[in-house]
C-alpha cells in the first residue's frame, strides 16, 4: 500500500507492538496473557509491517521461513515437556530454577519455555497464513 | 444468569445454522465464525455462572481460602477459541483459493471433484 | 510457583512416587511425533533429508506402539498425568489394549505411506511439508488413540483434522480444493458437534477423564439427560467415521489427493472416529448403547449397503474404494450395534485388518495408474499381462478386503456375522453377508474391466486422468511403492493364516471394554474415594 502516513508510522508502531507482545508473554504466568495473545500482537504487528512495506520486507525481516519458526516453538515446547523426565515426574512437570544476577532472583521455568515456544508456533504459523493471503492482494 | 446465556447460545446457534445452509461460501464461513462464539458460550454456561472470586491462591496457601469460580471452563473456551480461530484460518484460505480457482462461491456450481455427467459404468466385459 | 513436596495437602492432588521409564511409553508416540513434526517442519526445504529423517521416525514409532502393546498386554492399563496432577484434575493418558493395538496399526500404515510417498510426492509436494504434515497426523492419531480425557480426544481430534487438511490440498488442483472445501466444512461441523457433546457432559459430569466418567455414569443415570448426550457423541463420531446419513464428505474427497494421502486417510482418519465411537459406546455409556442398539444398527446396515452399492456404480477406481472405505465402517459399526464382547472383539479385528487393507489397496491402484492404467474402469489397461504379480497382489486384496479366506477380512467378517447371529440379529448377519457379497462383485468387476481386459491399442496411454505428472506411463516399478504394497499384503495374508495372536488380543481387549475395572483401577487407585 502506498500510503506515506502508513510507512511512516509503520516502524515505530510495529516495534512497539513487538515489544508489547513480548511483555504480554512474559507476563503470562501470573496474570492475563501468555504465548497465544502474545504471539497473536506479533503477528498483528508484522502483518502491519506487510501491509506498509510489502510481503517481501517482512520476509526479510524475519530472516526465517515463517513454519520454520513454528517448528522450532513446537521443538522447544515439546522438549520442555521432556524435560522432567530427568527428574522422574510425569510429563510437563514445571521445573523451576532461579538463579541469581547481580542480585537479582530471575525466576526460570519449564512452564515459560513452553509458552515462548506457543509464542514461536503462533508468529509462525499466523504470519505464514497471513503473509500468504497478503501475497495475493498485492497481485 | 443461565436462562438468558441458554438463549443466547440458542439464538447463536439459530443465526449460524441458517448461514451454513446457504449456498455462498462466505455466508458459510460466517456461520461457521458465529458458530465457534455459539460453543464457547455453551461451555462457558456449562461450567455455572457464578459470582465468585478469581481462582487464584494466596501467598503461603496451598489450597483457596474459600469457595472460587471454576477456572476450567476457561481453559476449554480457550483451546477451543484457538482451534475455532485456525480453522477459520484455514477455511478462509481456502475458500479464497476456491474462489480463485473454480472461479465460483456458489456450492452448487463446484462439481469438480464429482461430476454430474460421469456417465455409467461399462457395464459388460 | 515452586511447591514443597512435604505439605500434606499436596499429597492427594499430586503424583508424588517417581515415574519409571517404561511408563514413559505412554506418552512416548505422541510427544515423538510432535518433536518430529518440528524438526522436519524446519528442514523443509531438504528434499533427500526429509523422507529419510520421516522413515527413521516413524520405524521408531512402530518399535514404540508395539512395547507399548507388550508393556500393556503384560501389566493392563497403564496411567500417565500430565505435570503431575493426580486424576481427574490433571490431562490422564491410559493406554488400555484397545488403544495399543490401533495405535499400533496406525504407525504401520504411516511408514507404508511415508516410504510410498518418495516415489509419489515430488520435490514441491516435499517443500510444501507432506512429511511434517504426516507426522503431525500421526500425533493427532496417537493420541487419539492413547488419551483418557476425552477433551484432549476433542484436541487430537482437531490435531488430525488440521493436518489432514494440509495433505488434501497439497498439490492445489481445482478437484482438491473442491474436495477439501466439503470435507472441511462437514468435519468441522463433526468436530463442533464433539465439541458441544463436552460441553454438556462436562456440565452434568463435572469431569473430563474418562475413567472417572465411567464410575460416575452408573449414579447419574436417573437425574441426567445421558441418553441425548450419547445421541449427541453417536452423531458427531459417525460423521467422522462416515456412517450413513452423513457420508457424503467422504466420496467428495478422497479420490482428489495423491493417492499416497488418500491411502493415508483410508487407513487413519474414519477409523479413528470408529476408536472413538468404540470408547464413548462401550465405555463410558454402555447403557445407553443398548437403548440406542437398533438405531446403530440400521445405520450399520445402511451404511453396508451404501457402501456396496455405491461401489458398483462408480466409473474411477479411486472412488470406488472410498466406498468399500464406508461400507467396511458399516460393518465395524454392526458390532458396535450388537455389543458385547464378541461383537465388540469383531469390530476391532475389523477396524486393524481395515486399515492394513484399505491402504494397501489404494496403494496398488495408484501404482496401476502409474503403469498407465489410469484410475477409470472404461479403459481397459492389460495390466493382467504386462504385471502379473501385481495383479495377482491386488487380486489378493480384494479378497480380503471382500471377506475372503486365507486374508485378513475373513476372520472378523466370521466373528461378526457369529455375534450377530448370537444376538438374533438375523437381519444384521444377512447385511454383512450380503456386503461381502456386493464388495466382492464390486471388486470383481474392478479388476475384469481394469486388470483382466487386454489393452486397446489406440487408446491406451492418451489423456487417461491421474497419469503422473511427467504426462507419460511409467513402465519401471518403484521399489519404494512396490516393498510397502507387499508387506502390507503378507501382513493380511499372514493374519488370515494366523490369525490366533490377534484375535486373543481383540478379545482381551473387547473384555477390557465392556468391563473396565482394570483400566478404572490404572486411574484410579482402587478403592480411592469417589
Amino acid at each position: 500500500m502506498k500510503s506515506l502516513i502508513l510507512r511512516t508510522a509503520a516502524p515505530p508502531i510495529v516495534s512497539l507492538m513487538v515489544l508489547f507482545s513480548i511483555f504480554v508473554l512474559l507476563r503470562g504466568h501470573n496474570e492475563p496473557g501468555g504465548g497465544f495473545i502474545g504471539g497473536l500482537i506479533a503477528v498483528a504487528a508484522l502483518s502491519i509491517y506487510g501491509i506498509a512495506f510489502g510481503v517481501e520486507t517482512v520476509r526479510r525481516a524475519i530472516v526465517f521461513h515463517p513454519l520454520a519458526i513454528a517448528g522450532a516453538g513446537l521443538l522447544l515446547s515439546t522438549l520442555s515437556g521432556f524435560l522432567s523426565a530427568i527428574f522422574h515426574v510425569p510429563f510437563m512437570t514445571g521445573l523451576w530454577i532461579t538463579p541469581v544476577v547481580l542480585g537479582v532472583e530471575i525466576p526460570l521455568s519449564t512452564v515459560m519455555s513452553f509458552d515462548i515456544g506457543v509464542y514461536l508456533v503462533v508468529v509462525g504459523a499466523v504470519t505464514s497464513i497471513a503473509l500468504s493471503l497478503e501475497e495475493r492482494e498485492d497481485s | 444468569m443461565e436462562p438468558v446465556f441458554a438463549l443466547l447460545t440458542g439464538l447463536f446457534l439459530t443465526v449460524s445454522v441458517y448461514l451454513m445452509l446457504s449456498k455462498s461460501i462466505i455466508r458459510m464461513l460466517l456461520g461457521v465464525a458465529i458458530l465457534g462464539n455459539a460453543v464457547n458460550l455453551l461451555l462457558f454456561t456449562n461450567g455455572r455462572i457464578l459470582r465468585e472470586v478469581p481462582p487464584v491462591i494466596a501467598a503461603g496457601l496451598d489450597v483457596p481460602a474459600g469457595p472460587t469460580a471454576n477456572p476450567l471452563p476457561q481453559a476449554l473456551i480457550l483451546t477451543a477459541i484457538v482451534i475455532s480461530f485456525s480453522f477459520f484460518a484455514f477455511l478462509l484460505v481456502l475458500a479464497w483459493r476456491a474462489y480463485g480457482t473454480l472461479g465460483a462461491d456458489n456450492t452448487d456450481r463446484m462439481r469438480v471433484a464429482e461430476p454430474e455427467d460421469g456417465g455409467p459404468p461399462p457395464s459388460g466385459y | 510457583m515452586a511447591v514443597s513436596a512435604s505439605s500434606p495437602v499436596l499429597s492427594e492432588a499430586l503424583v508424588l512416587a517417581p515415574v519409571t521409564a517404561l511408563d514413559w511409553l505412554v506418552i512416548a508416540p505422541v510427544a515423538w511425533c510432535i518433536g518430529i513434526g518440528a524438526v522436519l517442519m524446519m528442514v523443509r526445504h531438504r528434499g533427500m533429508l526429509q523422507p529419510l529423517i520421516a522413515i527413521a521416525a516413524l520405524t521408531v514409532l512402530v518399535c514404540l506402539d508395539a512395547m507399548l502393546l507388550w508393556h500393556v498386554s503384560q501389566g493392563g492399563p497403564v496411567t500417565m498425568v500430565m505435570g503431575r496432577w493426580l486424576p481427574p484434575f490433571g490431562i490422564a493418558f491410559t493406554v488400555d489394549l484397545t488403544g495399543a493395538l490401533f495405535a499400533l496399526a496406525a504407525a504401520v500404515v504411516a511408514l507404508a505411506g511415508a516410504v510410498a510417498a518418495m516415489a509419489d510426492i515430488d520435490a514441491s509436494g516435499r517443500r510444501y511439508g507432506f512429511y511434517p504434515f504426516l507426522m503431525l497426523l500421526m500425533a493427532g492419531a496417537s493420541g487419539a488413540f492413547l488419551t483418557g480425557d476425552i477433551f484432549n480426544l476433542y484436541v487430537w481430534f482437531e490435531v488430525l483434522l488440521i493436518s489432514s487438511f494440509g495433505l488434501l490440498v497439497l498439490g492445489s488442483r481445482s478437484a482438491q480444493i473442491d474436495g477439501a472445501v466439503k470435507y472441511g466444512f462437514l468435519n468441522l461441523v463433526a468436530t463442533t458437534l464433539f465439541l458441544v457433546a463436552t460441553g454438556y457432559l462436562y456440565g452434568i459430569f463435572g469431569t473430563l477423564n474418562m475413567a472417572d466418567i465411567a464410575r460416575k455414569a452408573p449414579g447419574l443415570r436417573d437425574t441426567a439427560p445421558l441418553m441425548t448426550l450419547t445421541a449427541l457423541y453417536l452423531l458427531a463420531f459417525s460423521m467422522k467415521a462416515a456412517a450413513f446419513p452423513v457420508n457424503f464428505w467422504l466420496p467428495a474427497s478422497y479420490h482428489t489427493p495423491r493417492i499416497v494421502v488418500s491411502a493415508l486417510f483410508a487407513g487413519l482418519l474414519t477409523k479413528v472416529g470408529i476408536y472413538a465411537l468404540i470408547r464413548v459406546s462401550i465405555l463410558l455409556f454402555p447403557v445407553e448403547r443398548e437403548i440406542l442398539g437398533p438405531v446403530l444398527a440400521l445405520v450399520a446396515i445402511l451404511t453396508m449397503l451404501t457402501g456396496g452399492l455405491g461401489a458398483l456404480a462408480q466409473t474411477d477406481s479411486r472412488r470406488l474404494l472410498g466406498y468399500l472405505v464406508i461400507s467396511g465402517i458399516g460393518s465395524m459399526l454392526a458390532g458396535i450395534a450388537i455389543g458385547g464382547p464378541d461383537a465388540i472383539a469383531g469390530t476391532l479385528f475389523y477396524a486393524l485388518h481395515s486399515m492394513l487393507v484399505m491402504t494397501a489397496l489404494y496403494l496398488a491402484i495408484g501404482l496401476a495408474a502409474r503403469l498407465g492404467a489410469g484410475f477409470s474402469l472404461a479403459v481397459p489397461s492389460g495390466l493382467y499381462r504386462d504385471h502379473a504379480a501385481l495383479a495377482f497382489l491386488t487380486l489378493a486384496l480384494f479378497f480380503s478386503v471382500s471377506g475372503l479366506p486365507p486374508f485378513s477380512g475373513f476372520w472378523p467378517k466370521v466373528m461378526l456375522v457369529k455375534a450377530a447371529l448370537d444376538a438374533g440379529a438375523v437381519w444384521l448377519a444377512g447385511a454383512l453377508l450380503l456386503t461381502g457379497f456386493l464388495t466382492m462383485i464390486a471388486t470383481g468387476r474392478l479388476f475384469l474391466l481394469s486388470y483382466w481386459r487386454p489393452r486397446d491399442e489406440r487408446t491406451a496411454g492418451a489423456g487417461q486422468a491421474g497419469l503422473p505428472v511427467s504426462g507419460l506411463p511409467v513402465r519401471r516399478l518403484p521399489i519404494t511403492i512396490v516393498a510397502p504394497l507387499v508387506v502390507l499384503t503378507a501382513l493380511s495374508l499372514l493374519i488370515g493364516l494366523f490369525p490366533e495372536t490377534l484375535l486373543a488380543l481383540a478379545r482381551q481387549a473387547a473384555l477390557a471394554l465392556t468391563t473396565p475395572t482394570a483400566y478404572l483401577d490404572s486411574v484410579f487407585a482402587p478403592g480411592s474415594l469417589q
